[in-house]
């Protein structure tokens, strides 16, 4: 019960490898940059179940003549405030990699690291 | 409020207020006085701050007014007082040094945006040491890397683009890291202030339970930092990132950055966790190999480098295992031998990273052979890096001898014989890497094609001097950094 109920959690560290491994495993720049966005999507998603508690609702006062059903139980807002925070974080550090690449591809002619570092060696 | 009450903040927002001036007036002159006022301003905001700490007592700061477990305080003891100097000290002496080397290295265009950057850098790793909260402390982490991975790639060769772009992979792999292992803290507490988070811990009683998720949380903080301050075997991007960074750069990233990472790994090893805990102590044990690899490992590198600024990369990656060393005995004298190890160490690789910014400034390039008859040449900056280097290897009467003597001081007090002989076999290795290129410089004979190379200009030479003198001055009178890092070594280990 307790490993399929986690299954939120399963699917972040699964994320988290399929991400660490694209970014070790692959030479191309803009794959590797893939690679970590994925990497650090699964830990809004970590985030993301911490604050979620089962049958509760957004944190909002709700009128009690208008909903008189016992809805009490809320879930913490605060995690999901911090992941905004970092997914700009994520989208600037994209952004940064990403005109990088764009500025090896002028100055080097490929996004290939092999062919990159064989460029290098050869000066 | 008094108007000391606000020193915390202004100490941040002063560089970033000024960073969008520098972009604004697009004129390079005006944009380098911004930043250099705005790095003296906060420099003098630092030592009213330390002057605070010392004589009334810790700072607080409630951002917006909001108590502290829930809103944002910012809290200064004499820890972050100290990291305070070292950071906002070591950007007063970059700036005036910048002008002439920025204007040779980077194009006029990006010279506004470079000054911008550097200052939301700067703005960055002082809002690390300011903030007494745990996100808080990621974000400022970001924004201190992103602006550092920017400012990296600006350097003049185009292999600075790919040290920039391994930086970025291997920070941000360390950085979110780093989030995990403070989302896993909240989790266990609730609560992302860090004195919060230390009474928490307590008050449940997670610390004492074996806890799985607050191992994993220290686990992950631990790589992570490891990675933003390149303890070995996590060094990769270093050697690089400082290589082919405009000279500017490394030598503000040098002395800076990587101690910003090593104040958070204190804060959240002895102010979280606190000292005596088993936790605490395995960690010391943990950490204690890779330090020790660190002093021997990068010290043996460094010796077969033939680009200098790379062998003083390699030196820095050892100097960090001293520093971390440091930190693995978990004592009041290891602490403060850790501490202080920053300060020194900051004062001689800022020194010995401007030498090579004047010596690339002069020659054009930093390689062992354009050294051969620099002695006679560039006399005064030759002679202040034998000083640096005499500082690094830990000669007495310099600053690098203060901290190595706490260093040994601290092993012997728990009887660690083996420890204090790598301890000194790494100074001797670094004699001998520090000797190469002093054997160049004076004793082999000029090139004999060889184009007229004068002495540094003075905008480059005074901020070097400044820091040869303060070199030998806090390694004859070391009162006022020691004292500050004692207290602050006791503050760590008293816990809260």
């Amino acid at each position: 019960m307790s490993w399929i109920g986690h299954y939120n959690y399963w699917a972040a560290i699964v994320l988290m490898m399929l991400g660490f491994y694209v970014v070790i495993s692959r030479g191309n720049l803009i794959k590797k940059l893939i690679g970590l966005n994925i990497f650090s999507t699964s830990v809004f998603l970590l985030y993301i179940s911490m604050g979620k508690i089962k049958d509760a609702t957004a944190p909002i006062l709700v009128d009690s003549t208008l909903a008189p059903t016992t809805v009490q139980v809320y879930s913490n807002p605060l995690p999901h405030v911090l992941i905004l925070t970092a997914i700009v974080v994520g989208v600037a550090t994209t952004a940064v990699g990403l005109a990088l690449t764009v500025r090896i591809h002028e100055r080097y002619g490929t996004i290939e690291e092999d062919e990159i570092r064989a460029k290098d060696d050869s000066l | 409020m008094t108007p000391s009450a606000h020193l915390p903040i202004i100490q941040v927002i002063i560089p970033l207020l000024a960073a969008p001036l520098c972009i604004i007036f697009r004129s390079k002159s005006v944009a380098w006085s911004v930043a250099l006022c705005a790095a003296w301003t906060s420099f003098a905001v630092s030592i009213l701050i330390a002057v605070h700490v010392s004589t009334i007592g810790s700072l607080g700061y409630d951002i917006g007014g909001w108590p502290a477990p829930w809103g944002i305080s910012y809290y200064i003891d004499y820890l972050n007082a100290f990291v305070l100097l070292i950071v906002s000290g070591i950007c007063a002496l970059a700036l005036p040094y910048a002008r002439l080397s920025v204007a040779q290295e980077i194009d006029s265009q990006s010279q506004p945006y470079f000054y911008s950057l550097l200052l939301v850098c700067f703005a960055g790793l002082l809002g690390i040491t300011v903030t007494g909260d745990a996100f808080n402390m990621y974000v400022f982490l970001e924004l201190s890397s992103l602006s550092a991975y920017a400012l990296i790639g600006m350097g003049p060769r185009r292999r600075a683009l790919t040290a920039a772009y391994q930086y970025l992979v291997m920070g941000t792999i360390g950085a979110t890291f780093i989030l995990i292992g403070i989302g896993l803290l909240y989790s266990l507490t609730g609560t992302l202030n860090i004195h919060d988070l230390a009474h928490q811990l307590r008050v449940n009683d997670i610390l004492s339970s074996d806890n799985r998720t607050l191992l994993t949380a220290f686990a992950f903080l631990t790589v992570g930092l490891s990675l933003k301050m390149a303890l070995f075997p996590l060094h990769l991007w270093l050697p690089n990132a400082y290589t082919y960074a405009p000279s500017v750069v490394t030598i503000f990233l040098a002395a800076t950055a990587t101690k910003v990472a090593i104040y958070m790994l204190l804060r959240f090893c002895f102010c979280i966790i606190g000292n005596g805990t088993i936790l605490q102590m395995t960690f010391g044990k943990i950490i204690l190999i890779p330090s020790l690899s660190a002093i021997i490992v990068a010290s043996i590198v460094a010796i077969f480098q033939y680009d200098i600024k790379r062998m003083l990369a390699y030196s820095s990656i050892a100097q960090i295992g001293y520093m971390i060393l440091g930190l693995s005995f978990a004592t009041t004298t290891g602490l403060t031998a850790g501490i202080l190890h920053m300060f020194n160490h900051a004062l001689m690789k800022g020194l010995l990273f401007m030498v090579m910014g004047a010596i690339s400034y002069r020659v054009g390039s930093v390689y062992l052979s354009d050294f051969r008859g620099l002695g006679k040449k560039m006399p005064w900056t030759m002679v202040a890096f034998v000083l640096g280097g005499l500082s690094l290897m830990g000669v007495p009467l310099t600053a690098g001898f203060i901290s190595k003597w706490y260093l040994i001081k601290a092993a012997l007090e728990i009887g660690w014989w083996d420890i204090v002989i790598l301890i000194l076999l790494g100074s001797l290795l670094a004699v001998i890497y520090i000797w190469r290129v002093v054997e160049t410089a004076y004793f082999n004979p000029a090139q004999e094609i060889e184009q007229e190379t004068g002495e540094a200009p003075l905008s480059l030479m005074i901020p070097m001097w400044i820091l040869v003198i303060a070199n030998i001055y806090f390694g004859i009178d070391s009162s006022i950094p020691l004292n500050l890092a004692h207290q602050a070594a006791k503050i760590l280990m008293g816990g809260l």
